[in-house]
């Protein structure tokens, strides 16, 4: 027995030890919120596991980290417009084909080295040779950029286009022949990039010498958290200041020491059809879906009901394109879907396969409601969770798919950044819609300077869309940002963008 | 010496067979390619990234040029993240080796006295206790045992924070600190079953004649006697031991995962998803060589302490 | 002292035998009827915590939790069977041909059973299926496949054994093909040594599943499976739901605990045999 009771003893010591050990050497126990410095801690769902090169950055998660880093001539703002940055104004001549651009003043890179006129050709033209945004293309075809000896860069269009600034500000400045833009980027932008270490963090500093209103906070880490329940926990314990792209669940949790900043993905979350396979072909199919899919439903089951449901691919945040009579456009009812199947000939229903991207938790879950209610038009749904790698390959580019739960954002704030992949034969229409009507509404509003009518075009272009049930829309998901509760200045932007230099601490 | 040189062979030929095996693997399951260009890929785009990359070159050359360079200690350069792999992988690789001993002295200080008290009376109340308990803890997956760690010390004692690593050179306390938790969640299953195997191997030894025959002499001092058979005891535990060092660097890949702890299974994992093949191989071939080796190791180890395999 | 040992060893197979069993007839019986429907959706109910109604509570879809276990335990169990039929039969073939035989064949093939072995299998099966793509089918197969070394070594070096026992011996003076005595006259007197093995194995299988769904290389999305089950209850642990969880990984603890005590306990009342 009395071994029984030193065993014991021996145990607890161990145990006791370890536990000491940890707290004594673990240091952020209590989050130190009384004595922060002027710096913060992000937490990143991704690491930017790209190229950080501003014209070869494919993911989004390292466009909106680096567009603190990098500048166009505009860029965009919180609102949706696109406001001066390195440029200071800009002129438009009556014809509506040049534009000229008025440079700031003292406009210096991180290294120090001031912006030349060397640097400005050499960034429109190695942008024109390696971009990967591939709406930029089109714009380079139909500019011819110049830079001249006044500070002015002067762009001469060869036919009308109303979304220039959009690709401006796709256009980042960089200095001219600088090597290691792939490992250590160098921009004009608030922050100036100090490191990156793989899979743990990437630290920005405060850029002094921004030529602009200069940030606030003096250094910001973003940490990068892989798994989902590591951040929560994290965040439960206060140790980040701020986090942006979090889920109801994720949200659920943290200390009333936190701001809590409902918000939208800015996504377009739909059941993608592929319009050319087998049974989807068949219009009849696809509106059988539609009403098969209880969309109220949905976001119940995966957000509480929080989220906006969509209608076509357009989300709210595009303000005059977002026509609402389009939401529940198709209204839930099995019995009408059931008979629909019946009449394409399915009247037993058949199986698909619903191909969904393993690393968005959102979507493999919107997938699993949708199998759950499909099933009761007699629909059998298979959830095929893959990797990002093998959706880009087999569902993006080569469309080897039947369905696909997934969302498309918007590179810039343009009807076109949204619209135009549906065109026939676009090569980035991953379903494969082909409709004459929806062309010609298309191409008549790219050739339409008038904005009114451009506007209205582009929604009847949107509404063929949901007429012809070219996917089953679901919704622009809700995501919510935590902030330290000291932290102000937070502002959301319709696009994939944080701009830290907005934030400030309230008590320093 | 010819043991050693026959069983060092072995062991070259070995990883070379593995690394055709994984580079071949590796080559005919895609390419990194529609990672790299994200939602702008376009059938174009991929053919002339594909073609850039040299991806169409035979199979063959490409492996050579791939040994050549690795042998040489060029690792290539990694295509999501354009490092260049040797200095991505080796902080990692020190990181996860780190955890590794941790978990692999915390098993031996722990195991070896707890097998041998088990062991003084078998049967007693304390060797079933113990018996028990191992059954029961064996039972528990590590990552079930790393969630239930967390779930205790991270969220609700606060002893740690979940998620907030620190690397070595930032806070070197705060870092051992972090790792004292994935590795008690990496020992505990290894824990219950070293001590299950000294102590039936001290019971084996203690039924052995010598030591029969030692009692039945009167032989005045037990503690001699008990001494000598842990000392015997004690030569198939080691080279399990020396086994384990492999199934602990196997369990730290997904222990990695939930304390968020980057190592190189949390490297190995998002590779394979990003299709990184030249951070794959060379982690793949980091692990093959750290199981060969340590292998190799125990068999060496228990040659010179047991001679007689010697003439098997 | 040998009474003694007897009853130590009764105790872990009983209490193996019996927790196993129950799991099994709990699977069996959920085959055919379960509480609630394992995949219907509720949500007035999402994370409601444990209740009359449902003893384990529901999941973040308000699923009911003890359903969809003893569903997830059906799907582990049927892949952990299917893999030990598959790697058992194979395996026991194998070694008991190259066990009787002996030769370069038999040198060859421990050689690579010895290169399988070397590396921990959920490494090498979590680097293959990553490399397969995750489904039903590719796990089944590349655990049989890495489970194969086992059975055929214990296989081969029993049947050394045996094969120069008096039985066999006698068996061949009588004129028996060597096919015949490998099956007829030796198999069957492996049955003490290969019960064990293969409980163990089934163990092992059952947590390398559980290990590679939690990871994410697992079944379908749309199947229950106990490890899935955890790594997506995993997310609610911190924010309220820890019930989720803890019995999820409770019964992966109660199935694993029954069949590696029935191992247990069957090795040891085959070495006092």
């Amino acid at each position: 027995m009395k071994k029984v009771l030193a065993l014991v003893l021996a145990m607890t010591m161990l145990v006791g030890l370890a536990a000491c050990g940890g707290s004594g050497s673990s240091q952020p126990v209590e989050p130190a919120k009384k004595e922060h410095g002027n710096e913060i801690v992000v937490g990143i769902p991704q690491d930017l596991g790209d190229s950080l090169d501003p014209y070869q950055m494919s993911s989004a998660g390292t466009r909106e980290i680096l567009t603190n880093v990098f500048e166009g001539l505009y860029k965009p703002n919180s609102d949706g417009d696109y406001v001066p940055a390195i440029a200071s104004s800009c002129e438009i001549s009556e014809d509506g084909l040049t534009y000229t651009f008025h440079l700031n003043e003292g406009v210096t890179f991180h290294n120090g080295k001031t912006l030349t006129n060397a640097d400005l050709e050499y960034s429109f033209a190695k942008c024109a040779e390696t971009t990967l945004d591939s709406s930029l293309p089109k714009f380079f075809a139909n500019a011819d950029i110049t830079v001249n000896g006044k500070g002015q860069v002067i762009v001469q269009l060869k036919e009308a286009m109303s979304d220039i600034f959009a690709y401006i500000s796709l256009i980042y400045i960089i200095p001219a022949d600088y090597a290691d833009q792939l490992t250590a980027p160098i921009g004009t932008g608030p922050y100036k990039f100090v490191s990156r270490s793989v899979q743990e963090n990437v630290i920005l500093e405060k850029f002094e010498e921004y030529y602009g209103e200069k940030a606030k906070i003096d250094k910001i880490t973003c940490k990068v958290f892989e798994d989902g329940t590591a951040l929560v926990t994290a965040l439960n314990a206060g140790a980040i200041d701020f986090a942006t792209h979090l889920s109801l669940d994720q949200v659920a949790g943290v200390g009333s020491d936190y701001q809590v900043i409902e918000g939208t993905t800015n996504v377009v979350q739909a059941l993608y059809i592929n319009n050319a396979a087998k049974p989807f072909d068949d219009i009849r199919v696809r509106q059988a879906l539609c009403y098969a899919v209880n969309v109220d439903d949905v976001l119940q089951l995966v957000a509480n009901g929080h989220g906006t449901k969509l209608g076509t691919s357009i989300y709210p945040s595009f303000k005059k394109y977002f026509d609402s009579s389009l939401v529940g456009y198709y209204k839930y009812d099995v019995e009408k879907a059931k008979s629909l199947l019946a009449e394409a000939g399915y009247p037993n229903g058949f199986d698909m396969t619903i191909t969904v991207p393993s690393v968005y938790p959102i979507h493999v879950n919107t997938a699993l409601v949708i199998a759950e209610q499909l099933k009761a038009a007699g629909i059998n749904a298979q959830v095929q969770e893959v990797e990002w790698n093998t959706w880009l390959t087999d569902v993006y580019s080569n469309r080897d798919f039947e369905t696909t739960v997934s969302g498309f954002d918007a590179s810039t704030l343009t009807a076109n950044a949204l619209l135009e992949r549906w065109t026939s034969g676009h090569k980035k229409n991953m379903i494969n819609f082909a409709n004459s009507e929806y062309d010609e509404y298309m191409t008549k509003a790219n050739s339409t300077t008038d904005e009114a009518e451009r506007t209205k075009l582009f929604i009847a272009a949107s509404r063929v869309l949901t007429e012809n049930a070219a996917n089953v829309y679901i919704q622009d998901a809700a995501e919510f940002t935590v902030m330290n509760g000291l932290l102000d200045g937070y502002q959301s932007y319709p696009l994939y963008r944080i701009n830290f230099a907005s934030l400030y601490y309230t008590d320093l | 010496m010819k043991y050693f040189l026959k069983k060092l062979i072995t062991l070259i030929v070995t990883l070379i067979i593995i690394s055709f095996l994984a580079f071949c693997a590796f080559q005919l399951i895609g390419d990194p390619i529609a990672s790299m260009l994200g939602t702008n890929a376009t059938p174009e785009a991929v053919a002339e990234l594909k073609e850039s990359l040299g991806f169409n070159r035979p199979i063959l050359v490409r492996y050579f040029e791939w040994l050549t360079n690795f042998v040489k200690g060029d690792f290539g350069t990694s295509y999501s993240y354009n490092l260049p792999v040797f200095g991505m992988v080796m902080p990692k690789l020190g990181v996860t080796v780190f955890l590794t001993i941790i978990a692999f002295l915390l098993t031996v200080v722990v195991s070896i006295p707890l097998g041998a008290l088990a062991a003084r009376k078998e049967n007693g109340i304390f060797d079933r206790l113990i018996l028990i308990i191992d059954q029961v803890v064996m039972a528990i997956p590590p990552f079930f045992i790393g969630i239930l760690l967390t779930c205790i010390f991270g969220v609700a004692l606060r002893l740690f924070t979940p998620g907030l690593f620190v690397s070595f050179k930032e806070n070197p306390s705060g870092f051992i600190g972090y790792m004292i938790f994935p590795a008690i969640s990496i020992a505990i299953p290894r824990i219950a079953m070293t001590v299950k195997m000294f102590r039936s191997s001290i019971i084996s030894q203690m039924q052995k004649d010598y030591i029969r025959t030692a009692y039945a002499r009167g032989a005045n001092s037990k503690r001699a006697l008990k001494e000598h058979a842990i000392k015997n005891a004690i030569i198939p535990v080691i080279s399990f031991l020396a086994v384990s060092l492999s199934e602990m660097l196997a369990s730290c890949i997904v222990i990695e995962q939930i304390f968020s702890v980057p190592g190189i299974g949390r490297l190995l994992v998002s590779s394979i998803g990003t299709r990184d093949f030249t951070v794959v191989l060379a982690i793949v071939m980091i692990l093959a060589s750290w199981v060969v080796i340590v292998n190799f190791i125990a068999d060496i180890i228990y040659q010179v302490i047991d001679p007689r395999i010697r003439f098997n | 002292m040998q009474k003694n040992k007897i009853k130590k060893l009764n105790w872990m197979v009983y209490t193996g035998g019996i927790i196993t069993a129950i799991i099994f007839i709990i699977v069996l019986i959920g085959r055919f009827y379960t509480p609630y429907d394992p995949s219907a959706m509720n949500g007035q109910l999402r994370l409601a915590g444990p209740s009359l109604a449902h003893i384990m509570g529901c999941d973040n879809f308000g699923r009911d939790i003890f359903s969809r276990v003893v569903e997830g335990a059906g799907t582990t169990l049927t892949i952990a069977v299917l893999v030990i039929l598959i790697g058992a039969s194979v395996g026991i073939f194998i070694g008991a041909l190259t066990g009787y035989f002996g030769g370069v064949v038999d040198e060859v093939f421990m050689r690579v059973c010895d290169l399988i072995t070397a590396f921990p299998s959920i490494m090498l099966a979590l680097i293959i299926i990553a490399i397969l793509s995750p489904s039903e089918k590719n796990i089944i197969w590349c655990l049989a496949i890495l489970f194969i070394p086992s059975f055929a070594r214990v296989t081969r070096s029993e049947m050394v054994k045996q094969k120069s026992q008096n039985y066999v011996k006698l068996a061949k003076l009588m004129g028996a093909g060597s096919f015949r005595i490998i099956f007829v006259h030796i198999l069957p007197n492996m049955v003490p040594v290969l019960l064990p093995t293969i409980t163990i194995g089934f163990n092992n299988a059952v947590l390398a599943e559980a290990s590679m769904s939690f990871l994410g290389v697992g079944v379908s999305a749309n199947k229950p499976s106990l490890g899935r089950m955890l790594s997506e209850s995993q997310n609610f642990l911190v924010t309220g739901a820890p019930w989720y969880a803890i019995s999820v990984g409770l019964a992966i603890v109660l199935l694993i605990l029954g069949l590696s005590l029935l191992g247990e306990g069957l090795q040891q009342w085959r070495r006092n045999r």
